[in-house]
């Protein structure tokens, strides 16, 4: 049958072009599960090293392997963005950068600032050893 | 039934009334966010400037008092605002009263798990040191 209904249409999320706004307040759930599910490796990191010698053994050859690595700077940069963007809905809640303009300046700044955050973290880390 | 009462018609009724905690979530949701702003940066950027990421490196730095508290109170307000925000995911897209309250609850618990695991662990590393 077809669609012959002149109104327009509610966004259907499989044809409807997310603005940045939706896109990075959904990104603020992605990975916020996806980092509560990062922090087993946090736990499992902290028994090892709890556990003796031979137990971290395992835990930093993971680390240091390429997908080790690959995993670590995906979290840390869904860790900064979910910083960033946390301390823009924060911002949000004392009523501050809630208009149109404001949040369309700090939506492109959350995803600058979480890069930037990211890139730091990981050359002090490769600059310490 | 008094005209100025801001209760419904249907709460009046059903007799349940405001369990006084409306507000309780969405509070300790900020305040553990807020406490986590410094604690993240602390965790990344010490584990960044850790001379290397072995045994010997790990452990002599959680066996300072001060970095086995920071390591404590990160694993603590980080569990306790993962099993809040995963709370609200569960409840916005899992549908069925029994399905949800069982994944809420289940999430509390390995939340509350974890916490006191990674907490006890960096409690035996601060002492394991000092032996």
């Amino acid at each position: 049958m077809a669609w012959n209904d002149k109104r327009p249409m509610s966004p259907h999320l499989q044809i409807y072009k997310l603005p940045l706004t939706a896109l990075l307040s959904i990104t603020h759930r992605i990975t916020g599960v996806g980092l509560s599910a990062g922090t087993l490796f946090l736990v499992w990191a902290l028994v090892a090293a709890a556990s003796g010698p031979e137990s971290f053994a395992t835990v930093q050859a993971v680390m240091s392997s390429w997908i080790g690595y690959l995993i670590l700077i995906c979290f840390t940069l869904a860790l900064y963005f979910h910083f960033c963007n946390g301390i823009r809905h924060m911002l949000w809640d004392i009523g501050k950068g809630l208009d149109l303009e404001s949040t369309k300046k700090t939506g492109p700044a959350v995803l600058i600032v979480a890069l930037v955050l990211t890139v730091l973290t990981w050359l002090v880390a490769f600059a310490a050893g | 039934m008094s005209s100025n009462s801001l209760r419904t018609p249907l709460g009046k009724v059903k007799g349940l009334g405001s369990a006084k905690s409306g507000t309780h979530h969405f509070l300790v949701q900020r305040l553990t966010a807020l406490a986590l702003i410094p604690l993240t940066l602390w965790f990344c950027f010490s584990l960044a400037s850790m001379p290397a990421m072995d045994y010997a490196s790990f452990t002599a730095w959680l066996q300072s008092p001060v970095s086995a508290s920071l390591m404590i109170l990160t694993v603590l307000v980080t569990f306790y605002h993962a099993s809040l925000g995963v709370q609200v995911v569960i409840e916005d897209y899992v549908s069925g009263h029994g399905l949800r309250l069982a994944s809420i609850i289940a999430v509390q618990f390995v939340c509350a798990l974890l916490a006191v695991v990674g907490t006890v662990s960096v409690i035996k590393i601060l002492i394991g040191g000092a032996a």
